[in-house]
């Protein structure tokens, strides 16, 4: 009996021992981080949470991919409506109005305010913040991964027709491939009309020509915006490409037809491209042996004044609900992507650009654009920082901006196939998408964008 | 007299059927009376609230002319892939029913397709369609532009046709084989030795003894073309070009999920719930009547 009174006491005090010893060597604090990228970035966001947890001992991220960015959000939102979100979510572009209205998140400002990180919010570039902050320029999420659109030519199909250079205006590359056709090219220039090249075609196009896509200051100023790219410049740019198509000068790519776009410039196949900087590195992999390319800026029309070009990508918020522990390391770990120290291993293993200058610098100082593989990419960044944001360049905040995207792709598509023309065809994508909007704006009666 | 099993107490049977009961409640009532509520209101996504709004959504929806056309694209979809299913099972069938050369083999093989997910078949055939690259790609050197699912929405719309009928063909076929070994090899013998060809025996004998089979596989194949025709689309051509291929089960899903559009995806789908109905409604009513079961 005595030796099973004392085993008993033995094992009492033992586990009241390992109780009391338990908060010295404290369990790391866990939080979940949701993210919409896959395959090989997938993996570089696995890694960049691995240093992270191996940076400091009190928390842990556990990341979680799931799959794309739509599914992310989709995810998010039954999580959040069963109260198990997830504390840091990653949000595409074009979800940020709807993010902004969901009142499901603490901002991210505050956040770091609250647990005593200083972050200089002027650091960021102006026309990466500017797109993720609200009117009145707080920041409620971070930027994460960040890019912009590119033209990407084939220096060695341009050589033989004279050239050395990018065109720089869009009346120089209708000569341009009008030459490269001449000289025995089947396909001087590659296009994509679905609801993703919304981004470039008419996004980053109205962008840099300081064109607007919606009223109210593309949407910021107020959930009534609508939209009027049917009277921009934008119409004439359709135009220009509708008739390049038509005479053999773009060819449309998509997976659907057998090779993307990227696939056809990697190749060989196709000799001028627009499309993200983070295609630059699937480029540079997947190109034809001893092929010889350059990025350069997106063109604009003669005589137009550049701005700047729009940020692509994904910002990260804080959702609410969550603990205090939980929030202590969230800011802790959006303070360590913060870093330019993450700046330089992220855009190294991913083709994303820093969001700071000071990432920027860093990457710079350290020699990371003089280098093959990397090189080019500063141009990213120089046609981001083409100018200061205007009203109209710092962004797009429009509700259910998705399902617009998705109407763009639409109207292309029977703009293309002769059912509608250009005028009509666009005409039809703003009656259709002042439609979405109007929905949009019914589902969240007596709120306003902050 | 005959003897029945019977419960001492109502309460027992009750208790026995209680299983089966939450089960459907839980898993169709419940959602399917969710669904309605959100169709008569603007859901936030993020349950922030929600606004009483009757029947708006429903007219907003019939109002639109894009809407119609997807009415009209699921019809057409419906129709064409569920004859050409039928159809090609029926003839395979046949052919294996009469012991032809190799019809083990077809036995087994022809059920395959059946077991392989929408979307992996889909990426299967967006290869073999593919204008510039697959098996088509021939096709288009010897008469260019010939097809061109990307931008021609009949293209498009026979790509997803022959991607579902390939599917189903395994289906159909498996209940087509069933039915014909059913029918007693002493009829078909009879009429063989009375003279009548392959041809004959089949318009006058098996034809009219498997009309059930043919009836039950028209109601389950309209009805899974509306229903699992989104794998296929989503991936081979996610409802293009031009909407061409934009069938109901894939605007509710990119509207609701895509869009974020709750109230308005749960209004289609109340609206394909009914037309679904109406059709198998249709179905019993007028064509049965010509099934004969004995």
């Amino acid at each position: 009996m005595t030796i099973i009174k004392r085993g008993l006491a033995a094992l009492a005090a033992g586990a009241l021992s390992t109780a009391l010893a338990a908060p010295a060597s404290a369990e790391p604090v866990k939080f979940d981080f949701w993210f919409g990228l896959s395959g090989d970035l997938a993996r570089v966001v696995d890694t960049l949470c691995k240093n992270f947890n191996a940076s400091q001992s009190d928390y842990e991220v556990v990341c979680t991919s799931q799959g794309n960015y739509d599914a992310t959000l989709q995810n998010t939102i039954a999580a959040f409506r069963a109260g198990k979100q997830p504390t840091v979510v990653q949000v595409y572009d074009v979800g940020t109005a709807t993010m902004m209205l969901s009142g499901a998140y603490k901002p991210a400002d505050k956040l770091m305010e609250e647990n005593g990180y200083k972050i200089d919010y002027s650091d960021f570039f102006p026309g990466i913040a500017r797109y993720y902050a609200t009117s009145k320029g707080e920041m409620l999420s971070f930027p994460f991964n960040s890019s912009t659109a590119l033209m990407y030519w084939n220096k060695d199909a341009f050589a033989k027709i004279g050239k050395t250079e990018a065109p720089k205006t869009w009346e120089d590359v209708g000569a341009d491939v009008k030459a490269l056709k001449d000289a025995g090219y089947d396909c001087p220039m590659a296009i994509n009309i679905s609801g993703n090249e919304s981004w470039q075609l008419m996004e980053q196009f109205s962008a840099i020509h300081n064109q607007p896509i919606a009223t109210k200051n593309n949407g910021y100023d107020g959930l009534d915006a609508r939209l009027e790219m049917n009277k921009t410049t934008f119409v004439q740019y359709v135009t220009d490409l509708k008739k390049w198509y038509d005479d053999g000068l773009i060819k449309i790519k998509s997976k659907d037809l057998g090779q993307d776009m990227v696939q056809a410039f990697a190749t060989g196949t196709c000799q001028v491209i627009m499309t993200s900087v983070g295609d630059h590195g699937t480029v540079g992999k997947t190109q034809k042996e001893g092929m010889n390319w350059d990025v350069a800026e997106l063109p604009v029309y003669a005589g137009t004044e550049r701005k700047n070009s729009l940020v692509g990508g994904a910002s990260l918020w804080v959702l609410s609900g969550k603990s205090e522990a939980e929030y202590k390391g969230a800011a802790a770990f959006l303070n360590f992507i913060h870093d330019p120290k993450t700046a330089l291993f992220w855009s190294t293993n991913t083709g994303y650009i820093p969001v700071t200058k000071s990432g920027f610098e860093y990457m710079k100082s350290s020699g990371f654009y003089d280098k093959a593989p990397y090189k080019g990419r500063e141009v990213a960044i120089a046609s981001l920082t083409a100018s200061e944001p205007t009203e109209i360049t710092r962004g797009i905040r429009l509700g259910n901006f998705t399902q617009i995207r998705a109407e763009f792709g639409t109207q292309m598509q029977a703009i293309f196939a002769n059912k509608e023309s250009v005028q009509d065809g666009i005409d039809a994508l703003v009656k259709n998408g002042d439609a979405i909007l109007d929905r949009f704006q019914q589902t969240y009666p007596n709120k306003t964008l902050p | 007299m005959e003897k029945r099993v019977t419960f001492g107490k109502w309460t027992i049977g009750i208790l026995f059927a209680v299983p089966q009961l939450i089960l459907i409640f839980t898993f169709f009532y419940w959602p399917a009376g969710q669904a309605v509520y959100w169709s008569l209101t603007l859901q936030q996504p993020w349950g922030g609230g929600n606004i009483w709004v009757g029947l708006d959504n429903f007219r907003s929806i019939l109002a639109n002319a894009d809407y119609w056309n997807s009415i009209t694209a699921s019809l057409v979809f419906a129709g064409i892939s569920t004859g050409l299913a039928m159809l090609i099972a029926l003839v395979l069938a046949t052919l294996t029913d009469r012991q032809l050369a190799g019809s083990r083999l077809y036995r087994v093989v022809l059920i395959w397709p059946y077991g392989i997910a929408a979307p992996a078949l889909a990426m299967a055939f967006r290869f073999i369609l593919a204008p510039e690259a697959g098996f088509m790609a021939a096709v288009n050197k010897v008469w260019p532009g010939f097809w061109d699912p990307g931008l021609n929405g009949a293209d498009a719309m026979a790509s997803v046709i022959i991607a579902f009928s390939w599917k189903y063909v395994g289906y159909n076929f498996i209940f087509f084989l069933a039915a014909l070994q059913a029918i007693p090899r002493s009829l078909i013998e009879a009429a063989a030795m009375d003279g009548s060809g392959v041809i004959r025996r089949f318009w006058d004998i098996q034809f009219p003894l498997i009309t059930p089979t043919i009836f039950f596989l028209l109601v389950i194949n309209i009805t899974e073309s509306f229903q699992d025709s989104f794998g296929i689309v989503d991936i081979m051509t996610a409802g293009g070009p031009a909407n061409a291929t934009n069938l109901m089960v894939y605007k509710i899903y990119s509207d609701g999920f895509k869009g974020l559009d709750y109230s308005g995806a749960a209004a289609q789908s109340i609206i394909l719930m009914l037309l679904i109905i109406v059709l198998t409604i249709f179905q019993f009513r007028f064509i049965e009547r010509r099934v004969h079961y004995r």
